[in-house]
């Protein structure tokens, strides 16, 4: 077996499109901040691209990066399995860290199973959270589970990345360890982890290298044609303070519910949500459901209409600020994590609370 | 030529799951169903099956009563099916599985215009690793996110799906793609099939029939050859119970109490 002390430092794999940083890179930088403290190591950040794309890589050391490797080709500009995996286990191979987090979007689960198979070192899908420091994983567990932590035993001196995710549709948390290996590989559901306050000094003294690689045309077995954007613009649940879902609640006039509920999401600033249900049943779009296999969100504002609470949904609304349910059913696991609850007939409450909304609003 | 789909039984997690006072899941509880996204790669490999008249072979690891829904695989339209089963396999991560899975592949034998569909993902696990590990392990291009697919000689012209859109990418085969439900709607069994589906063939891999595959190592199958390892699994607690808000005036009520919050 390798030495796993040879292994250092906490990486990100950090994702661009069309010359853009995403999101979720800030979100696990400055995840992976925190990590690289608990283990007193380095933030890398690798960022592969066409020409120029190290344009943008100063930015990422104002959320903790602590260097930015920099790969560039105009191999490199559009995302394809082959280039990129080649890339992330050649500069694995070369520097040996310690962990790499990868955003999971879908291109960043198309590449960290495939970088993970060819590196023969384990991969947690999708996960919520992560530990190193056991004693604040304890305190996570405290919060987070059923189990009486103070009845368990724990190596407080485990120093390996202790990987959370949902299991099970959400009815199970898994915590998950890669303890043979390296490096410990995780994809990190995007909008979960907070991202940290942008630093300029940092981002000003962050360490940018420009690296050397080799990459051919002839490693590339998939040629990109086009890259498109959707034709109608898609719905931005994680970046919205306020969504109202709606659910089978309103199987009985889908048309009518939808156009409730869109109401009620424009008089609160918010956007358009949905279980799982009506998507698979083709009624509202993919983009806007939420859930353990959509979106997970945290709104200020949650509110959900005519959803029973299927913990697959749950999974993906449950650290929202504040939930609202309605529903008809007294007894729909929704107004288990409600924080207020209303039984009663969406199509009658909705437009009350429409009015009322803009009632208040007029009276302020 | 050859369609090889993976697929793979999975308790239905969208109806009721019950989970034992220990934490683990109750599975007896549960139906099993054939997973979701995996029905539309068989739908996949149909289609390429109508146009090319291709073989479809469909491949599952689990245990024996996985026959079940390989069954129902060839009753929907697949030519024969591939049970790899054994006790040496049990316990396997994502990585393990999908040297197992590659090396059953292997035997079944991989052409120069073969197709391997899978699903994006199963329902159980939600990882959509093992599809893209099973390419790496075969040595052969992968397309994730899969909504459709052309086919031109050796080489196909297929479009993935993005969050915001959609890439459009060309790939020779033989290749492996994962399917998602955008891509086509799972016929159902037919009559004929379901009367035939018995006596199509059904070739079942255990591990002496594998284990001369070089994927094949008590270091890289089943819970020791498993890099990762579930170190705790727990349920989350409920949260305490809210505000049930009664009476003739609840959106008054509800208004009221959003204004205070800022919320409006």
């Amino acid at each position: 077996m390798a030495d796993l002390s040879e292994y250092k430092d906490v990486w990100v794999f950090c994702e661009q499109r069309e010359g853009k940083l995403m999101p979720t890179d800030f979100e696990l930088v400055s995840e992976a901040r925190k990590l690289a403290d608990d283990l007193g190591q380095n933030v890398v950040a690798l960022l592969l691209g066409g020409e120029g794309i190290s344009e943008v890589a100063k930015e990422l050391g104002g959320y903790g990066a602590d260097v930015v490797r920099v790969c560039e080709s105009p191999l490199l500009a559009d995302y394809t399995t082959d280039a990129y995996a080649k890339l992330l286990c050649d500069k694995v191979h070369e520097y040996k860290p310690n962990a790499v987090l990868i955003g999971a979007t879908t291109l960043g689960r198309d590449l960290a199973p495939r970088c993970a198979a060819r590196l023969h070192t384990g991969l947690t899908a999708d996960t919520t959270h992560l530990d190193i420091d056991t004693k604040k994983y304890i305190e996570f567990l405290r919060t987070s589970s059923t189990i009486d932590v103070d009845k368990q035993k724990f190596d407080l001196e485990d120093r390996n990345l202790k990987m959370t995710r949902p299991a099970f549709g959400g009815h199970l948390m898994a915590t998950i360890v890669c303890p043979r290996f390296r490096p410990q590989m995780a994809t990190v559901r995007p909008g979960v982890m907070k991202k940290g306050e942008f630093d300029q000094a940092k981002a000003d003294a962050v360490k940018v290298e420009l690296e050397k690689f080799e990459l051919t045309e002839a490693d590339i077995h998939t040629k990109v044609v086009a890259v498109e954007k959707a034709a109608k613009e898609l719905v931005d649940l994680t970046g919205a303070d306020a969504i109202v879902s709606v659910g089978r609640g309103i199987a009985k006039d889908v048309e009518g519910g939808l156009k409730l509920a869109q109401e009620l999401a424009d008089e609160l600033g918010g956007v358009l949500g949905s279980s799982r249900a009506l998507v698979d049943d083709g009624f509202v779009e993919a983009d806007h459901q939420v859930g353990q296999t959509g979106k997970t969100v945290r709104p200020k504002l949650y509110v959900a209409l005519g959803i029973s609470g299927a913990i697959q949904h749950v999974a993906g609304m449950q650290d929202s600020e504040n939930i609202v349910a309605i529903n008809t059913n007294p007894d729909a696991p929704i107004f288990e994590v409600a924080d207020y609850g209303i039984v009663g007939d969406l199509f009658k409450v909705v437009p009350q609370l429409i009015d009322e909304i803009k009632a208040a609003k007029a009276a302020e | 030529m050859k369609a090889i789909v993976c697929v793979k039984q999975v308790p239905d997690t969208s109806g009721n799951v019950a989970v034992k006072e220990n934490g683990q899941l109750d599975r007896a509880s549960m139906a099993a169903i054939t997973n979701p996204d995996d029905l539309n790669a068989l739908e996949a490999a149909l289609v390429l099956k109508e146009n090319t008249g291709c073989e479809v072979v469909v491949v599952t690891m689990g245990p024996p009563p996985a026959e079940g829904m390989l069954r129902e695989c060839i009753a929907r339209g697949a030519d024969r099916a591939v049970l790899i089963s054994g006790r040496e396999f049990g316990g396997s991560d994502t990585f393990a599985t999908s040297q197992i899975i590659a090396a059953g592949i292997n035997a079944i034998g991989v052409e120069k215009e073969d197709v391997v569909f899978c699903g994006r993902q199963a329902i159980d696990g939600d990882t959509a690793q093992v599809g893209p590990q099973i390419a790496e392990k075969l040595g052969i291009p992968q397309v994730s996110y899969v909504t459709d697919i052309e086919k031109d000689g050796d080489k196909l012209t297929v479009t993935r799906a993005l969050e915001d859109g959609f890439m459009k990418v060309e790939v020779e085969t033989p290749c492996l793609l994962t399917c998602i439900k955008e891509l086509n709607e799972p016929r159902y069994m037919n009559m004929y099939d379901i009367m035939t589906a018995y006596e199509k063939p059904l070739q079942v891999l255990d591990y002496p029939a594998l284990k001369d595959d070089p994927l094949i190592e008590t270091d890289t199958i089943g819970l020791k050859g498993s890099p990762t390892n579930v170190w705790k699994s727990f349920t989350p607690p409920q949260k305490g119970a809210g505000q049930m808000l009664e009476g003739t005036d609840v959106a008054k009520q509800l208004a009221g109490i959003l204004a205070n919050k800022h919320l409006i």
